[in-house]
């Protein structure tokens, strides 16, 4: 182990930024990061044992005990679970006789939940030691629990079960025009670099993640900043359940994103790009390096990129489960080899990002368009939209309908228009932007997809009436709780007393009072935590409660208190060793019910 | 002319680089906080000090003060939800004050008697955490951890060391501490540190220690922790002043 | 006095110190049983509680007995106030709460030092302990908590006499104390 870990921390030049690239070969070799190699890697990278601990603490995807050697994940998106997530769950487990959370005693595999995987429109889905697998059915379970048994190397699996398809159904503006290599660099470098800008300024373009910021602004703050090392950053780290167009982006228009970022760093005068790839990506990473290397053969990337005095180059890191990376800030850190925790505010990061200097972190699509406007001009991309939203939006949809995938509108389509297109009948509401976004109900279905009415970064998830919204509310509250960073009080405590008040009212134990409670910790978690997670966590309930509050009170009884944990159930152990089952012996939950 | 913010309707003169605590404090005025100590980085986590700048939330030990800015601090709606987060505070620990040598001087049930706090409000978790004894002289109870890292700061920022951090994600966040054994015994931590005394809970403790002070003679048993807080950072509370009387004072306070 | 008002009191998973302090009104007892009446109550011997409006429960929630004396009280008192610590936040007996019920149970009245005879006790008439300790607040909807291990006899008298007198009780900050 010791000359393997040298030999990483070697290649990975004893930087301790590379501390997430460092963990990821370690856990991927040894399935847990054994504490002789923490030992290693602090005296190797010059740097605390605990920084790397809580690094490793922190990611999903890194574990202090021994996971199997096939370490199984199963998505936990709500599009998972409306594909029969939960009966597969169970029959891998009975197949593979290891119980969810654990590692089977012979330490060849272990099985576990992890967040939504992106891989919505063709789930159940899950990763096998990283790599994704989806559509996932008792046949491909079959198959796998024999691989497993036979222990056949993940390698040598039949490909079929890691077959991944764009699945793109609507093509609009960017999609439809797949641009040359290198052209929108030689457009920028013909135009000018100052003129390239006011080109992405006059074309409107607003950030893709869903915050909507100008992205012109930003890079042009960027580029004015007085520190002369400067970083374009490409989030793909692409998290929101229901959202997966940036797999997709990536798989068929790599080409034109690291452009739009090689266009980013001449304008803002950058040498080093980042493109933080979500860990749940792995499959495209050989693919994406491999574009890289060919970008540099090119003369796209490197040095004197086409002879226009431009130095610029990309790195491609990946990360390692932790939702809470795709806020920029947080992102920042986990380059740097840290804990994704999202900074105080301001700084911002284009004043002080990437190790403390001028960065410009953008969404996947966003460099994609900002390519599209460098060979076509602002006014391509500004004649088409809304006036406060110009251009096109790539929507990932998913859930009740005969055609998920990817679609490309114009913004300001119309949500029937996009149920239509995509065959959804019997709609009884869709979630827009995901967890962090709205619900929807089939009676505002002639809103419309833009900054001024639903912002989205992307997701659009549609639930048709035989679906219990209560189960998706369940399954996002679960969802912030496991994704929540921990750093602010509000969020951390919060999004865990949600999870546990949203468990007593699914349940049924609810009462009237705890709705009122529900209500008042939604707001104290969404006005007082430290960032959009926290901020956002509560959206699933407060949007649900607002448009269907007699679906909540149907669950609740018709007393005005019930204790929040299971009284008889607390009575179990002294029951068992008391040897006692009397009535005296049990407790009812209220005492309307019989004792 | 200086520059200044106003908080709760009051004048409060600033220097470039405060942040509206800085400011607040030096002018005598009492913003809730645990996870701060005016001589480490400010952290911004607890999210008692949040305050409302210019209609927005914002944590008043981390935000820059800006000229003109409009800071409401004591309004029932914000002295109601920090009694929330405090609760929250409480809830997520195991903090049982009557078994707690710290109790009296311990800043959290400070800040909770502060906001008149008399209830947990919200069910209680109870988690499972651990003691660690094993040092000769300091101890930690991880039942009482707020991760405030003060004593993270503490170490890096004045005692040169890296004893403490704060690992795990979420509601499973833990501190650490650094030696390979994970014991405290094996870390170069010393009782002299400033690191084993920044503690505002019970959850660092010096030992043989804790009863050297009487329960009932102890600093929050008879003085708030407005007063305890702002005597200790030497804010002068005359430097807030009424409005009419800002411009001519200035100048005596740059004349001093 | 024809319409007195009825307190009873009680203490479930606590130590009767709650109940001590109260006792520490010493003289003000006299002024107290003026207006007041106490109903089921250690002080009493009453075994079951009728029509009360103040109930003062001491203690957390330990046991089965606790639940039924609590929800009794509940459904007896107009205003029910949780008194001390124990009662709040489950308090000392609550620091049990991290060891499974199994090892304390084991330890108890298996194989702990000194133990003879060793059995679970299993006589019906005995209530069952709960896995963990909780406050009351978890278990029956409260009205209003003393803090304090106990609170002190003026906590007890500031507040029953705001009560009594029409106030909306509080407390000033020199009466709140947790320890």
């Amino acid at each position: 182990m010791r000359q393997f870990i040298q030999g990483i921390a070697e290649n990975s030049h004893y930087q301790a930024t590379h501390l997430l690239q460092i963990l990821r070969q370690i856990q991927s070799r040894y399935h847990y990061i054994p504490k002789a190699a923490i030992e290693q890697l602090s005296g190797l990278l010059n740097i605390p044992r605990t920084q790397i601990i809580s690094v490793v603490e922190f990611y999903s995807f890194f574990h202090l005990a021994p996971r199997g050697q096939y370490e199984l994940l199963i998505s936990d998106s709500i599009t998972d679970h409306m594909l029969g997530k939960k009966s597969l769950l169970d029959y891998l487990a009975k197949k593979l006789d290891v119980a969810v959370g654990e590692v089977r005693e012979d330490g060849v595999v272990s099985l576990d939940n992890t967040s939504c995987t992106g891989m919505c429109d063709q789930g159940p889905a899950g990763l096998v030691n990283g790599h994704a697998l989806t559509r996932l059915d008792r046949s491909g379970i079959d198959k796998i629990a024999e691989l497993i048994n036979q222990q056949k190397p993940v390698d040598e699996w039949p490909v079929e079960l890691f077959q991944v398809d764009d699945n793109i159904y609507k093509s609009g503006l960017l999609l439809n025009q797949q641009i040359e290599q290198g052209a929108a660099l030689r457009s920028a470098f013909k135009r000018g670099i100052k003129e390239t800008l006011k080109e992405i300024d006059y074309s409107g373009l607003r950030g893709r993640g869903g915050a909507g910021f100008k992205t012109a602004i930003k890079w042009q703050f960027c580029s004015e900043e007085q520190q002369t090392e400067r970083y374009v950053v490409c989030n793909a780290d692409e998290g929101e359940p229901g959202t997966f167009k940036d797999r997709v982006l990536l798989n068929s228009y790599a080409h034109q994103v690291f452009e739009g970022m090689t266009v980013c760093a001449a304008i803002i005068g950058a040498k080093q790009g980042f493109l933080y790839l979500r860990g749940e990506y792995l499959h495209l990473y050989d693919k994406l390096q491999s574009i890289l290397d060919q970008r540099r053969q090119n003369g796209l990337l490197g040095i004197n990129i086409l002879g226009a005095g431009l130095d610029f180059d990309i790195e491609i890191c990946l990360g390692a489960g932790a939702y809470i990376c795709g806020e920029e800030s947080a992102l920042i850190e986990s380059l740097e080899g840290k804990a994704g925790i999202p900074r105080n505010r301001p700084p911002y990061p284009v004043t002080q990002g990437y190790l403390g200097k001028p960065t410009v972190v953008n969404n996947v699509e966003t460099f994609l368009a900002a390519a599209g406007i460098a060979v076509n001009g602002g006014d391509w991309f500004a004649s088409i939209g809304t006036e406060k939203s110009k251009g096109t939006k790539i929507l990932s949809i998913s859930g009740d309908c005969v055609r998920p995938g990817i679609y490309e509108y114009p913004f300001g389509v119309t949500v029937q228009t996009i149920l239509n297109d995509c065959g959804a009948d019997d709609v009884l509401g869709v979630q827009i932007g995901g967890p962090s976004g709205t619900f929807i109900s089939n009676q505002e279905f002639d809103r419309k997809l833009a900054f001024e009415d639903l912002a989205t970064g992307g997701s659009f998830i549609i639930f048709n009436s035989s679906r219990n919204i209560l189960d998706m509310v369940h399954n996002f509250a679960h969802f912030f709780a496991h994704e929540s960073c921990g750093f602010c009080t509000p969020c951390r405590v919060g999004t865990a007393l949600l999870k546990k008040q949203i468990d007593k009212i699914v349940d049924g134990h609810g009462s009237a009072g705890d709705i009122v409670a529900l209500e008042e910790l939604c707001q104290l978690v969404k006005s007082y935590s430290h960032c959009g997670l926290g901020q956002t966590a509560a959206n699933p309930i407060l949007t649900t409660l607002e448009r269907y509050p007699d679906l909540y009170q149907s669950r609740l009884k018709e007393i005005s208190f019930e204790p929040g944990f299971d009284l008889d159930g607390a009575l179990e152990t002294a029951r068992r060793m008391a040897n006692r089952d009397d009535a005296g012996a049990h407790l009812a939950q209220t005492e309307n019910e019989h004792e | 002319m200086s520059k200044a913010i106003t908080i709760d309707g009051k004048t409060i003169p600033f220097e470039d680089g405060q942040t509206i605590m800085d400011a607040a404090m030096a002018a005598g005025v009492y913003i809730p906080h645990l996870c701060h100590q005016p001589e480490f980085t400010p952290h911004g986590s607890c999210k008692l000090c949040t305050v409302k700048v210019n209609g927005r939330n914002c944590s008043a030990c981390t935000y820059p003060a800006m000229d003109g800015q409009d800071v409401l601090n004591e309004t029932q709606e914000l002295i109601d939800d920090r009694k929330k987060i405090t609760q929250m505070l409480f809830v997520e620990g195991n903090h049982f004050c009557p078994s707690c040598e710290k109790t009296g001087n311990c800043q959290l049930q400070a800040v909770a008697y502060h906001l008149n706090m008399l209830d947990n409000h919200f069910p209680l978790f109870y988690p499972d955490r651990e003691v660690d004894a094993s040092h000769a002289e300091v101890m930690i109870d991880h039942n009482r951890c707020i991760f405030c890292t003060l004593c993270v700061r503490a170490s890096q920022q004045k005692d040169g060391k890296d004893v403490f951090a704060v690992s795990g994600r979420g509601i499973h966040k833990h501190l650490i501490v650094n030696a390979q054994s994970g014991l405290l015994k094996d870390t170069d931590l010393e009782v002299t540190d400033q690191a084993a005394h920044i503690c505002p809970t019970g959850a660092i403790l010096i030992k043989r220690t804790g009863y050297q002070v009487p329960i009932g003679e102890r600093i929050y048993d008879h003085k708030q922790i407005d007063q305890v807080s702002l005597a200790a950072s030497g804010s002068r509370p005359d430097a807030a002043f009424p409005p009419s009387l800002a411009v001519e004072t200035e100048h005596l306070k740059h004349g001093e | 006095m024809a319409n007195k008002i009825r307190v009873a009191t009680t203490s479930l998973a606590g130590c009767f110190g709650c109940h001590m302090s109260f006792l520490d009104i010493d003289e003000r007892m006299l002024q107290l049983v003026e207006v007041v009446e106490f109903d089921r109550s250690p002080l009493t011997d009453i075994e079951h509680c009728t029509n009360c409006d103040i109930g003062l429960i001491e203690g957390g929630v330990c046991n089965s007995e606790n639940v039924h004396v609590l929800r009794e009280f509940r459904n007896n008192c107009k205003i029910l106030v949780a008194v001390g610590a124990c009662a709040i936040n489950g308090g000392l007996p609550a620091m049990r709460n991290h060891i499974p019920l199994e090892e304390c149970l084991n330890e108890a009245y298996l194989d702990g030092i000194g133990v003879e005879n060793p059995q679970i006790p299993s006589d019906i008439e005995l209530p069952l302990l709960l896995n963990q300790v909780r406050p009351i607040h978890e278990v029956v909807k409260i009205d209003y908590f003393l803090p304090g291990c106990p609170p002190s006899a003026d906590v007890f008298w500031k507040f029953l006499t705001d009560l009594i007198e029409g106030r909306e009780p509080s407390l000033p900050y020199e009466l709140v104390h947790y320890d």
